[in-house]
């Protein structure tokens, strides 16, 4: 918990949600700054509300005030970084590790949560991380914060061992499912499903324990 | 978005008719097919501001629908529309919805570029 300033570099509004908002509200509790660098508006979802109440033309509208509500349940600063869903891996690399470079230079945090690139399913999750990690690594090394990276492949315990940090968020569990409700067009239909299922509830259940212990791991930039 | 009403379909297509227009058509079953069924795959195809101009325009089906658009030098074709609205920028949104509501495939036309 011994952070000064946290930067969440993610593509999608409702990444954070399931993540990592557990571990956001924990540092919200005790103070820390958190800001949320989200990279897209997920303009190409596929999720329209269920039923559905969006269209591809009104649904990055929507997002946006959903990813504003999340973060005032948060209680987070956020700056959208405009990419455009589904194309963030086409980008040079190079220009939106700079492009993060710039702002991670201006708000010098301690702490950097994003993806794990390559086990972390999709696209525009692993091209964020990458860029993320790559942003990181050009800083200078004696201000460099620590990166905690998110890896959500079915195997990543088995490709890359037990997660550094484990962190138990029974205690914001409301809370977490207040942040993933604030997403209503996305997660609507999903939590309305999961609420009726026999699961819900037991936090020992696999569902539960998905969005209970939120894992990462360290990234080490000297390997 | 409304269910689709063949007749106000295919009077909003012959209205772009013979026209310069925008067109977005994609398809998608998700960025989590394999992720989700280890026997899927992803697969997913978008255009977005193709500017094109077709002669004739043609909706099938019923519940679910097909159209054709016949361009000069080819064809523009969509399968599994649902749903439709002419939006207060009067452009022509079609889209295919799953039982849960999410997007399988849209096909839109407008006079003016998309966002």
């Amino acid at each position: 918990m011994d952070q000064q300033h946290v930067v969440i570099i993610l593509p999608h509004p409702d990444d954070e949600a399931f993540g990592c908002s557990g571990t956001i509200l924990e540092y919200r509790k005790n103070n820390i700054p958190v800001t949320y660098l989200c990279g897209t508006l997920g303009e190409m979802g596929r999720n329209m509300g269920s039923p559905f109440f969006a269209n591809r033309e009104t649904l990055p509208e929507i997002r946006k005030k959903e990813l504003q509500d999340a973060c005032k349940a948060l209680d987070i600063d956020l700056q959208m970084l405009g990419y455009r869903d589904k194309t963030l891996e086409f980008e040079d690399r190079g220009e939106v590790a700079e492009h993060l470079k710039s702002i991670l230079e201006d708000i010098q945090p301690s702490l950097v949560i994003t993806f794990y690139p390559g086990h972390a399913v999709h696209p525009d999750h692993d091209a964020m991380g990458a860029a993320a990690i790559k942003a990181v690594e050009r800083m200078d090394p004696d201000h460099r914060p620590e990166v905690w990276a998110k890896a959500i492949t079915h195997n990543r315990h088995e490709m890359l061992g037990e997660p550094d940090v484990v962190n138990d968020v029974k205690d914001q569990f409301e809370d977490k499912m207040k942040v993933i409700e604030a997403h209503r067009s996305q997660a609507e239909g999903m939590l309305s499903k999961f609420r009726n299922s026999p699961e819900f509830g037991d936090m020992d259940s696999e569902g539960m324990k998905m969005l209970r212990y939120e894992e990462f791991y360290k990234w080490d930039f000297n390997s | 978005m409304e269910r689709i009403e063949i007749d106000g379909v295919q009077e909003a297509l012959e209205r772009f008719a013979h026209k310069d227009v925008y067109i977005h058509l994609e398809t998608t079953n998700g960025a989590y097919a394999r992720h989700f069924d280890s026997n899927a795959y992803n697969v997913g195809a978008f255009i977005r501001n193709a500017q094109v101009r077709y002669t004739q325009a043609k909706i099938v089906g019923h519940e679910s629908y097909r159209i054709g658009l016949k361009t000069e030098n080819g064809w523009i074709y969509a399968e599994g529309l649902t749903d439709w609205e002419i939006d207060k920028h009067d452009r022509l949104l079609m889209a295919g919805h799953d039982v849960e509501g999410r997007l399988m495939v849209s096909l839109e036309i407008s006079e003016t570029p998309f966002d």
